[in-house]
């Protein structure tokens, strides 16, 4: 992130704008969370429900270990650890039960 | 243009008509206003323009004065020249968004026609409105008649526009006793306008090719360093507004300056006034001058930013000064000039004394005589020591 | 129709590009921050948003933190419409004066954004306003049905029977809110406005098909979005998705649009056999799994009347639609 935090007075940008896009991404909200959704690779079908519905776009495709076979997608669902926040909207609504909410720990 | 202005022979026209004349002039892009009176004539006249095609620009009436501003803060942020007249209870309803306008550094040009605030409602002239927008960040001049209203408009878009200013700008001008009265003033042929003002180029603007945040969450980190910022901007504009105000006498031939001097060689005493009642004091200290009394007057024309070095320097070495003061701060410390003037010098080590009186309020007339009497009157309260606060003048006891 | 919502499963073809992103600093479960998600991946790059003062606008904007990759203002709480109004009008003059965006094909769709508060109560004179002008753009009010951001208080979007602290349940008043929702759609379809629509993120391509139409439009368009707050509505953080499908399919947010004057209902409720068999039992569904609503689980004569506005409101939203 180019913006400064903490800019002086002749450093701070005319009306406090911020002149570059996206930079929220700069705090990970990943350490809010107590749960954390586990993706059985199995299950998921990467039909992007879990996806679609993430308010905070923590869903990302990945590569699977092991392709069921005759599968049709090479990639599941998994969660961004850096900013999931743990609200569980994904597991509650995944079509095939895939996601389970456990609680977050020491990693 | 409408065919109504001949530029360089003084025509008589009604100063809002000319002050519409001069903001079209000056290629203005959006416009976004309510009707309230004395300011009604400058809209319904730019209205007029646009229909007629003689101005190409977005003209808006909006449903309220809050949306008038808010309309214009959208119209400014993508870049567009962008110009409301306001008054008295229209003025007050956007006070939130003034200071919003300053504080996204918006240059957008403003003519503020004042009027008194209510209540009792009262339609009339006085410069309550204005005086209540004190600390919203922008920049503020005063006019004393229809010729200095063209002459500031045009000054204001340059102005505001100015990269080392980008602040918005209002012009003020007395309600009915200037808005509505026809005046003789030179006018300045369009093209010239133009080139003086160049073509509006904002630095920074919302743009979908290169996107921007415009009103964040000004956290407690950083709102101190963005006020800073704003405030050494608003007092560093006096520097480029002289300059401005240098170049428009070298190419239109009117000089103005933040403070004027009306034959002050030789004061022991100095009326000082802001706004257009300044010329009927003139007269008055003419009268006086003629009569022996040692008195001039100051006018003052730029408010904000407070030009206090020039205030200082015109009121060294006088007895004492009189503030006129056509606003009352109820139960403060008096009318706003007279005591904004007196913190600009309390801490001199020499300082006249100042007598603040205050008048012509809610329209009220202001002579002639009246003001040789509150010369008189201020004059005696300096020899005796025995100035008040502030005094109301005019009141039926 | 059928149980399952097939629609829902063609989500890996939506587009790919966030220009609402991660890192926005919204409680867990927040739906109206999903909404963003959705609906900027309906308008893609071409856009500018005026936010008015709320949790949207707080949550994607603590300085420097910036969760908009799409120009972005903020000016005040009641004035969202205002400011767009002026961003539209500045875009169309500077267009035709060729000093910006001339030499693009795209037009800039212009979206003001701002919660119920901000445009029920406090924004709906300048809502109005810009509604009357025929303003080229499109309005989006984010429904979570009370002040969220200031810490659940009421606002004229509160339905009847919610408790909020400032229509609380007391001793005295046992009822919490005591007047029904306004009914915004109606209100924007009453100024006869090229569209309006209800949607709800629980339905996404729905809701992503009118934002489109919103964004395409000339003219004004509005979206009222019902969007579910799981702090301010006291349940569970992974329940907005599901809440809103019930609201839905209870009759408390019928999803229909005004298109040109005409109503067309999107979710027929009765279709799907499970509000008209047993309303209360889709009600009650919904209620009570919001701490809000809890105090009405002893109240049936309020549940009563509530399924009956409903039931009315849906029988004059069906004449309307020429059902």
């Amino acid at each position: 992130m180019k913006t400064k935090l903490l800019p002086t007075w002749t450093e701070m940008p005319l009306g406090c704008a911020v002149s570059e896009p996206g930079t929220a991404v700069e705090y990970k909200t990943g350490d809010w969370r107590s749960n954390y959704p586990r993706t059985d690779e199995n299950k998921c079908i990467a039909c992007g429900v879990c996806w679609i519905y993430c308010p905070d776009n923590s869903r990302r495709a990945v590569r699977r270990q092991k392709a069921p076979e005759g599968a049709m997608y090479t990639h599941y669902f998994d969660f961004n650890f850096n900013f999931c926040k743990g609200c569980g909207v994904c597991a509650a609504e995944c079509p095939t039960g895939a996601i389970v909410m456990l609680e977050e720990v020491k990693r | 243009m409408s065919g109504r202005i001949t530029p360089g022979k003084p025509i008589g026209m009604e100063v809002s008509i000319a002050q519409a004349e001069v903001v079209a002039q000056c290629d203005v892009d959006c416009i976004a206003a309510y009707p309230i009176t004395p300011q009604t004539h400058i809209v319904e006249h730019l209205a007029e323009l646009v229909a007629d095609g003689d101005l190409d620009a977005a003209f808006m009436p909006v449903e309220s004065e809050h949306s008038a501003m808010s309309a214009c803060i959208g119209m400014s942020a993508v870049g567009a020249r962008t110009f409301t007249a306001t008054s008295s209870q229209g003025l007050a309803l956007m006070h939130e968004m003034l200071y919003i306008a300053s504080g996204m550094r918006l240059p957008i040009v403003m003519s503020c026609v004042n009027r008194a605030l209510s209540a009792p409602i009262n339609i009339w002239g006085d410069q309550s409105d204005i005086m209540a927008e004190r600390d919203t960040g922008w920049v503020q001049i005063f006019t004393e008649n229809g010729q200095e209203v063209i002459d500031q408009t045009i000054c204001a878009f340059k102005i505001a526009e100015d990269h080392r200013v980008t602040l918005p700008t209002i012009v003020n001008m007395d309600g009915f006793q200037m808005s509505h009265v026809i005046e003789p003033m030179v006018f300045y042929p369009t093209g010239k306008i133009r080139d003086f003002l160049g073509v509006y180029q904002p630095l920074q603007r919302l743009d979908p090719r290169d996107p921007k945040m415009f009103g964040p969450v000004g956290i407690p980190e950083v709102y101190t360093e963005t006020k800073k910022a704003h405030d050494v901007a608003l007092i560093d504009s006096q520097a480029v507004i002289e300059e401005i105000w240098e170049k428009f006498a070298r190419e239109f031939g009117r000089s103005y300056a933040a403070v004027e001097p009306y034959r002050t060689e030789g004061a022991d005493y100095l009326l000082v006034t802001i706004g257009g009642l300044g010329e009927t004091a003139s007269v008055a200290i003419d009268e006086l001058r003629a009569a022996g009394v040692k008195v001039g007057q100051i006018r003052l024309r730029l408010w904000r930013p407070f030009p206090h070095e020039k205030i200082r320097q015109a009121l060294a070495g006088v007895k004492g000064v009189i503030v006129f003061d056509r606003c009352l701060s109820v139960a403060g410390t008096g009318g706003p000039a007279a005591t904004e003037i007196k913190a600009s010098l309390y801490n001199l080590p020499q300082r006249p004394t100042v007598v603040g009186f205050i008048g012509g309020l809610g329209g009220r007339d202001v002579t002639v005589g009246d003001f040789r009497a509150m010369i008189q009157k201020g004059i005696d309260y300096i020899d005796r020591g025995a100035a008040p606060i502030y005094e109301m003048v005019g009141v039926r006891e | 129709m059928n149980d399952v919502n097939y629609g829902v499963y063609a989500a890996r073809l939506l587009p790919q590009e966030e220009l609402f992103v991660q890192g926005h600093r919204a409680c867990q479960g927040c739906i109206p921050a999903l909404m963003l998600r959705q609906i900027t991946k309906a308008t893609g790059r071409d856009l500018i948003v005026c936010n008015a003062t709320g949790c949207m606008e707080i949550i994607s904007s603590p300085y420097p933190f910036n969760a908009w990759r799409v120009p972005w203002i903020h000016a005040a709480f009641e004035n969202a419409a205002a400011v767009a109004s002026g961003v539209s009008a500045g875009i169309e003059v500077l267009k035709r004066k060729q000093r910006f965006y001339h030499d693009r094909p795209n037009k800039i769709a212009v979206m003001a954004i701002g919660g119920d508060g901000a445009t029920l109560d406090i924004g709906l004179q300048a809502l109005s306003g810009a509604l009357e002008r025929g303003t080229d753009f499109f309005y989006v009010c984010y429904d979570n049905e009370a002040y969220m951001n200031t810490g659940i208080q009421r606002s004229s979007a509160t339905p009847l029977g919610a408790s909020t602290t400032t229509s609380p349940t007391g001793r005295a008043n046992p009822e919490g809110q005591t007047t029904w929702k306004k009914n915004f759609a109606e209100i924007c379809a009453a100024h006869r406005i090229p569209y309006v629509a209800t949607a709800c993120p629980s339905y996404p391509f729905d809701l992503i098909r009118k934002v489109k139409k919103a964004a395409t439009v000339n003219g004004p368009a509005v979206l009222h979005v019902f969007a579910p707050c799981p702090t301010g509505w006291r349940c569970e953080a992974n329940l907005g998705i599901r809440l809103g499908r019930l609201a839905v399919e209870s009759g408390m947010f019928p999803l229909y649009e005004v298109d040109a004057g005409k109503y067309t209902i999107n979710l027929d409720i009765e279709a799907i056999k499970k509000s008209v068999d047993d309303p209360m039992a889709e009600l009650s569904n919904y209620l009570f799994q919001q701490g809000r609503y809890r105090h009405l689980k002893t109240k049936d004569e309020l549940l009563a009347q509530i399924r009956e506005r409903l039931r009315a409101d849906w029988t004059a939203l069906k004449a309307r639609a020429g059902m």
